[in-house]
């Protein structure tokens, strides 16, 4: 007899006025199997009416963080295995409304994403062409490339903002992977847009919303550190200030 | 999908109590009361210097009040969580190079103490000289 392992899964569905509520089910307890392995064999074999969100299965699309005994995880990544006996709880991540069952609304990450503007912003016109077109490419060393790797590795799988109490008291808070997003073009050798980034995160829903409880960072799947991204746009913030205070505009 | 068909949940009070972490983080944003009453002692004491002789004997008495010890050792225990905990988180914040090459954590991280050592030792010197 295979053994086996209890999954207690949040249900809620919008047509129904009924709160979320834990609903149990049994699945196998294989070595090999995750979180997500066993959600699947639920939806397959025992209620095809779960609604969950998954797709590469390997902890690079991003799509199935869920809160797994309470702390954000990619199901894809946390095995059955390390949390038997059981039950293992499994909830939509927290911090945003549900959609349905695990599912989530992110539709306030993808507002707040291109304010961050997330592409390379030029100030000179090096490559046009004579039509105006994009003509050759911007070189870059490998030491260039190291500077903003990191913070380049982002999935955008949410467990940030499912991590971070900020965002969860005040959902305007810009939030962890959006600012360390901008640190990544920030630091970007091809980039010039570090000043009009600065102008959106300096408010006081930037980088000042936060207070460094770094949860963001221990969560993160793929070791991004946004809670380092975003104490060293504190940092750039402060010397921009004092600078512009003690400067004449021409050394700033 | 953002329509109104979603559930908000509520942030309970206590959210902070579910993890060792948040536990943590709360209370090193607390030590900061401690560290601003440290200062408040620290300039009560200046005062009674400066005012006389029998003003500096009454703050020491006051000082060795058994409610001011007892507040002054809780304080001293927050001081050194606030002390410990941002010296490790420094090098998060901080992303020093020299001569290209990335300081790692643990250097910053021993340069603090090694400041917190010598800072110590000068006004040991000081007081005591």
């Amino acid at each position: 007899m295979e053994s086996t392992i209890r999954l207690s899964v949040t249900r809620w569905r919008p047509d129904k006025s009924t709160p979320p509520g834990q609903q149990e089910y049994e699945v196998p307890l294989r070595k090999e199997w995750t979180v997500l392995d066993g959600l699947n064999h639920i939806k397959d074999e025992i209620d095809q009416t779960l609604a969950f969100r998954w797709s590469c299965r390997m902890g690079i699309c991003g799509s199935c963080g869920m809160n797994v005994n309470g702390e954000p995880r990619l199901t894809c990544g946390a095995f059955l295995s390390d949390y038997a006996p059981g039950p293992i709880r499994v909830e939509p991540l927290a911090n945003f409304p549900i959609a349905r069952d695990l599912v989530v609304d992110m539709s306030d990450f993808m507002k707040k994403l291109p304010r961050m503007k997330p592409w390379i912003i030029r100030d000179d016109d090096a490559l046009l062409d004579g039509d105006g077109e994009i003509d050759g490419e911007y070189l870059q060393t490998p030491e260039e490339l190291d500077a903003y790797k990191q913070f380049s590795m982002c999935i955008n799988c949410m467990l940030c903002y499912a991590a971070c109490p900020v965002y969860g008291l005040d959902p305007d808070f810009v939030g962890p992977a959006a600012i360390a997003l901008a640190e990544r073009y920030d630091l970007d050798s091809r980039d010039h847009g570090a000043r009009e980034r600065l102008d959106v995160l300096i408010e006081h829903e930037g980088v000042w919303g936060c207070t460094f409880v770094g949860e963001c960072t221990r969560v993160c799947p793929k070791h991004v550190d946004p809670a380092g991204a975003i104490q060293r746009y504190k940092l750039k913030a402060a010397q921009q200030t004092v600078k512009a205070f003690l400067l004449p505009r021409g050394m700033r | 999908m953002s329509g109104n068909l979603t559930l908000r949940r509520p942030i309970s009070t206590w959210w902070w109590l579910r993890k060792r972490t948040y536990f943590v983080f709360v209370m090193r944003e607390l030590s900061s009361i401690f560290v601003a009453w440290y200062v408040l002692f620290l300039l009560l004491l200046v005062r009674a210097i400066d005012r006389s002789e029998g003003a500096y004997a009454d703050f020491l008495d006051w000082a060795a009040s058994p409610v001011i010890v007892a507040v002054n050792v809780v304080a001293f225990a927050f001081i050194v969580l606030h002390a410990v905990t941002w010296f490790s988180l420094t090098p998060q914040a901080l992303a020093l190079r020299v001569g290209g090459r990335p300081v790692p954590g643990w250097l910053i991280i021993a340069g603090q103490y090694a400041g917190l050592a010598i800072v110590s030792v000068l006004i040991w010197w000081l007081v005591n000289r």
